[in-house]
């Protein structure tokens, strides 16, 4: 398939640029398509391109040396990824997998420098676009490190569960919250407590059973939010 | 009766993202709008939610102490 210049257009990067300087953009982009669950980019390879997705979702995530996983973020039709190890010549700072059948479109390094030369008013565009990243990574990096999210995440729960856990009325008026919704009580990222309540489990504190967050550890719990320190 | 995701369809934009990251097929696009079919096969991964760009799905848990599990609203 040709890579279209009205696909191009709707990529934040080349925002401002007219179709004729766009059509002359066209001929240093390839395609690629990526099935649902494929790997994209793996984590200290060599990099090559900066993709575009076009089409689909893709997650972007870094990987512990125990196998844990951390989502860094979900990028959607007209994000890049992949830039920063391009402009600074390093290796994939990350691994990329395709959430949904994926169409990207990519740039070479070598390409992306001639694009930059001839287009210097591009340049704006991709200090926008990285500023915006770094400004993401930063308050993960701060959540990730400094702020015992998995700590306070015990806490909430607890107190859901105790709090709530006996609300009168019908059962099923127990109230219910979405990763997202603990996120915002914690102070943090919903891919932050998404890795939060799988550490929770493999340490046996509690059992994620379909919709339902089930503390099986209470004692655990407690000790880890502070709760009755002291007393077990 | 099983738990679903919930589907805000006034915020849905029709992209399609959630239809295919469900590896269960329960989310369809039906004239652009989602809905939810066969939640039977819901295995409640978030998946979905995760991917939404407008917030036009949810997945919430209901958070209970292992010895209250049986007072629980199903199954
Ligand atoms: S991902 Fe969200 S906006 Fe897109 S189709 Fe699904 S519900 Fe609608
Ligand atoms: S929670 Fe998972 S299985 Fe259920 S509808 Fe969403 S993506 Fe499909």
């Amino acid at each position: 398939m040709a890579i279209e210049v009205a696909l191009l257009k709707s990529i934040p990067y080349f925002l401002g640029l007219s179709t004729a300087e766009l059509e002359a953009i066209r001929k240093y982009v390839f395609e690629q398509a990526v099935g649902k669950n494929d790997m994209i980019l793996m984590e200290g390879d060599p990099a090559n391109a900066v993709y575009f997705v076009v089409s689909g979702a893709v997650k972007v995530f870094k990987t512990s040396v125990e196998g844990k996983e951390q989502i860094l973020c979900i990028l959607r039709p007209g994000e890049s990824f992949n830039d920063v190890a391009v402009f600074d010549g390093g290796p994939n700072p990350a691994s990329a997998i395709a959430m949904t059948p994926v169409l990207l479109y990519g740039i070479n390094r070598a390409n992306v420098e001639t694009i930059l030369r001839d287009y210097p008013n591009l340049a704006a565009n991709v200090i926008r676009i990285l500023s915006k990243k770094v400004r993401h990574f930063v308050s993960l990096v701060e959540d990730l490190s400094f702020r015992h999210v998995t700590d306070r995440l015990a806490k909430l729960l607890l107190e859901y569960a105790t709090d709530h856990g006996t609300v009168a009325g019908e059962p099923g008026a127990r109230p219910r919250l979405t990763q997202q919704e603990m996120a915002a009580v914690v102070g943090t990222a919903r891919e932050v407590v998404g890795r939060s309540l799988k550490a929770l489990e493999e340490e046996g504190a509690i059992r994620m059973d379909r919709h339902r967050i089930v503390i099986v550890n209470k004692k655990r719990l407690e000790q880890m939010s502070g709760v009755g320190a002291g007393s077990g | 009766m099983l738990v679903k995701p919930i589907l805000d369809e006034a915020l849905c934009n029709g992209c399609g993202l959630c239809v295919d990251v469900c590896r269960c097929g329960a989310l369809v696009l039906v004239k652009k709008i989602i809905k939810i079919i066969e939640a039977e096969d819901c295995g409640y991964c978030t998946q979905c939610e995760l991917v939404c760009p407008t917030g036009a799905i949810q997945c919430p848990f209901e958070i209970v102490i292992e010895e209250t599990i049986e007072i629980g609203p199903e199954e």
